[in-house]
């Protein structure tokens, strides 16, 4: 039983880090390569699963909905990019952030506006519903399998493309020393727009991905923002490596801790004491985690800039 | 530098004294703002709005001291404010109802947390400091949210106002106005004074190159950490205040939002002059306060249902405001009244 429990919260730690990652790789490297901080990366993620449930409504299947709402996200990204971020590249962090929490504010309100406040709900695809035995007495949902799924070849993907192509290269160089790179004359700006338009749509997939298994609702990516800025700075910016480890990292963290520290507490203090404290302390594991890692590392497990 | 000789040679009223006066003025407005209140008839309504433009004043003046002046962006600011409202309320909720107690408590737990988070903050640089604090306030925010014994996610009301030296004359809400104005006050000469002594020249000389400042001897982390520690109790102090004027507190008070309204606050009223910092949250509490009305009224061109779906979603408008001054207003509201006296 317990066994099955702790395999079965592995699990959702596992897809819930893949979100993250997907996510935080469109942040770290906005973040690496032009050291822009951008606070509107969780907003990203809530027009993506807008999109997606405009979208599936309209065409009545998920899977259009999100052949649909992916090339929109991208859109999106690159409008907001040519609007408004285009301007901020060559202010100071505290400019951006404000900019950037401006879009946020704007944005959260914007969907409200165009699709009320009440959550929308996302129909699962047909053949992902349902669970399947993995194990001895163990069911899991097929769609969260579908979700660590997806995660993971985005993952491979991005590590091909990263470290394998011409345009994976100018961006590890871009987030090595960006001004070198532009001396040699590639064009920063248009690497850039590349990799902010690419960064957003990775979050509006996975804005997408959880559409059907979360309430799609407005301000859904404040919360997940300030976990992938977690992420991000435990895995050193500008490093997808870092991103990737520092994502299972948190999301295992985040879940095990919600489900054992009152489990793991009452083996010291007396069971009321111990779950009141467990959950106290849960949630703030991942902060007490984030604290440590830039005690002994002021910048991060893997930094990219040296 | 022709500018800089002029005013040294001619003493008259120039650009530069003019708006020495400024603080006297914003000051002077506040302390007859009361009176005018209650002539006003909504007497009320007044004297709390004013109230709580002043708490978030003292807060963003406090966040001016380390922004403006120390160069460190904190993105967790409102945790201040939650630590200071909950010392009153968790005090109050065990029957110590006392400003006198509840007061010193709330900075010392105030200068707790800023001396401890600060020492690990300040290792760090740039953004990675920006991160750190505001993960240092979530980490807060989610132990009020899940203090099950003192409200949880819904907050805790308090019995009623602190009591100062045992009398309940804080439920007078002039009282209360008189007592935050006093705070306000007190927290701005302290400020203006360190900003002008010695230790205050040390930390504009880290803001504008730390390195440089270590190299002629002096140790930037301390001075940095000492202005934290300081600014941390302050805002903690305003955390008080809002408690009583709200007589409420939730986990609301510290959620990373309410961090980048502060920051807002300063920006909009202009960086590294403390009264801007006041200026700039007044701003904002008063558009946050009349933005709906004004939005309805300039919205008349539009059919009515689109025009209470804009006004009831009226911080669709805030987001761009908050944009284009970001992009076109440097210096906040400070630097137009810089540039407006100058020209």
């Amino acid at each position: 039983m317990t066994a099955t429990f702790f395999f079965i919260q592995v699990l959702n730690g596992l897809q819930f880090g893949l979100i993250l990652f997907l996510i935080a790789a469109g942040l770290t490297l906005v973040f690496g390569v032009m050291d822009f901080i951008n606070l509107a990366h969780g907003v990203q993620y809530m027009v993506g699963a807008y999109l997606v449930a405009a979208f599936s409504a309209w065409t009545g299947s998920f899977g259009w909905g999100l052949l649909l709402a992916l090339p929109s996200a991208l859109a999106f990204g690159l409008l907001l990019e040519a609007l408004i971020f285009r301007h901020l590249y060559d202010r100071d962090h505290l400019d951006q952030v404000l900019a950037t929490f401006g879009v946020i504010l704007f944005l959260n309100q914007a969907v409200k506006f165009v699709w009320g406040a009440a959550p929308l709900s996302v129909p699962m695809p047909e053949i992902l519903s349902g669970s399947v035995e993995i194990m001895d007495g163990l069911l899991y949902p097929v769609y969260r399998l579908a979700i660590i799924g997806a995660g993971l070849l985005v993952a491979a993907l991005l590590y091909v493309l990263v470290s394998h192509t011409r345009v994976g290269m100018l961006v590890r160089a871009g987030a090595t020393n960006a001004p070198m790179v532009s001396a040699l004359g590639v064009n920063i700006r248009r690497l850039f727009m590349i990799v902010f338009g690419f960064g957003a749509m990775l979050a509006g997939f996975a804005g997408a991905m959880v559409a059907p298994i979360l309430s799609v609702q407005p301000g859904m990516g404040d919360n997940i923002l300030i976990l992938a800025f977690v992420v991000i700075v435990i895995g050193g910016i500008g490093s997808i490596r870092g991103a990737f480890l520092a994502a299972l990292l948190i999301g295992l963290v985040d879940t095990l801790g919600r489900s054992f520290a009152p489990n793991l507490l009452r083996l010291v203090l007396d069971p009321s004491a111990a779950s009141q404290t467990g959950r106290a302390l849960a949630p703030m594991l991942i902060y007490i985690f984030m604290a440590a890692v830039l005690f002994f590392r002021p910048s991060g497990l893997f930094p990219a800039k040296r | 530098m022709t500018q800089m000789t002029q005013l040294q040679s001619a003493p008259m009223p120039s650009a530069a004294t003019r708006l020495d006066f400024l603080p006297i003025a914003v000051f002077a407005a506040f302390a007859v703002a009361p009176f005018l209140a209650s002539s006003s008839g909504a007497e009320g309504y007044v004297l709390s709005l004013l109230t709580r433009v002043m708490i978030f004043g003292l807060a963003a003046m406090s966040l001016d001291l380390i922004l403006g002046y120390g160069a460190m962006v904190s993105f967790g600011h409102a945790a201040f404010f939650g630590i200071g409202a909950y010392a009153v309320g968790i005090l109050a909720s065990h029957g110590v109802e006392d400003a006198i107690i509840q007061v010193p408590v709330a900075l010392a737990a105030s200068a707790l947390f800023a001396a401890l988070t600060g020492a690990v903050s300040l290792r760090t640089k740039g953004v990675y400091f920006i991160m750190i604090t505001l993960a240092f306030a979530q980490m807060l925010y989610f132990l009020a949210s899940s203090l099950a014994a003192y409200g949880g996610d819904d907050g805790l009301t308090l019995p009623s106002r602190s009591l100062v030296a045992g009398s309940g004359f804080l439920d007078n809400d002039f009282a209360l106005y008189g007592a935050t104005l006093a705070c306000l006050l007190g927290a701005y000469m302290v400020s203006r004074s360190i900003v002008g002594s010695r230790f205050g020249r040390v930390l504009r000389g880290t803001k504008e190159n730390a390195i440089r400042m270590e190299a002629i001897g002096f140790q930037p982390f301390h001075f940095q950490l000492a202005t934290y520690v300081i600014s941390g109790m302050m805002a903690g102090l305003a955390g008080c205040l809002l408690a009583n004027q709200a007589e409420f507190v939730s986990p609301a008070f510290m959620t990373w939002q309410r961090s980048g309204e502060l920051i807002f606050m300063v920006v909009l009223g202009g960086l590294g002059s403390l009264h801007g910092a006041i200026i700039g949250a007044a701003a904002f509490i008063l558009l946050e306060e009349f933005l709906p009305e004004i939005v309805h009224a300039a919205t008349f061109f539009l059919n009515d249902d689109l025009r209470s779906r804009l006004t009831e979603n009226w911080q669709m408008v805030f987001g761009p405001i908050l944009i284009l001054i970001v992009l076109f207003a440097r210096g906040g509201i400070m630097g137009v009244l810089r540039r407006g006296s100058h020209g």
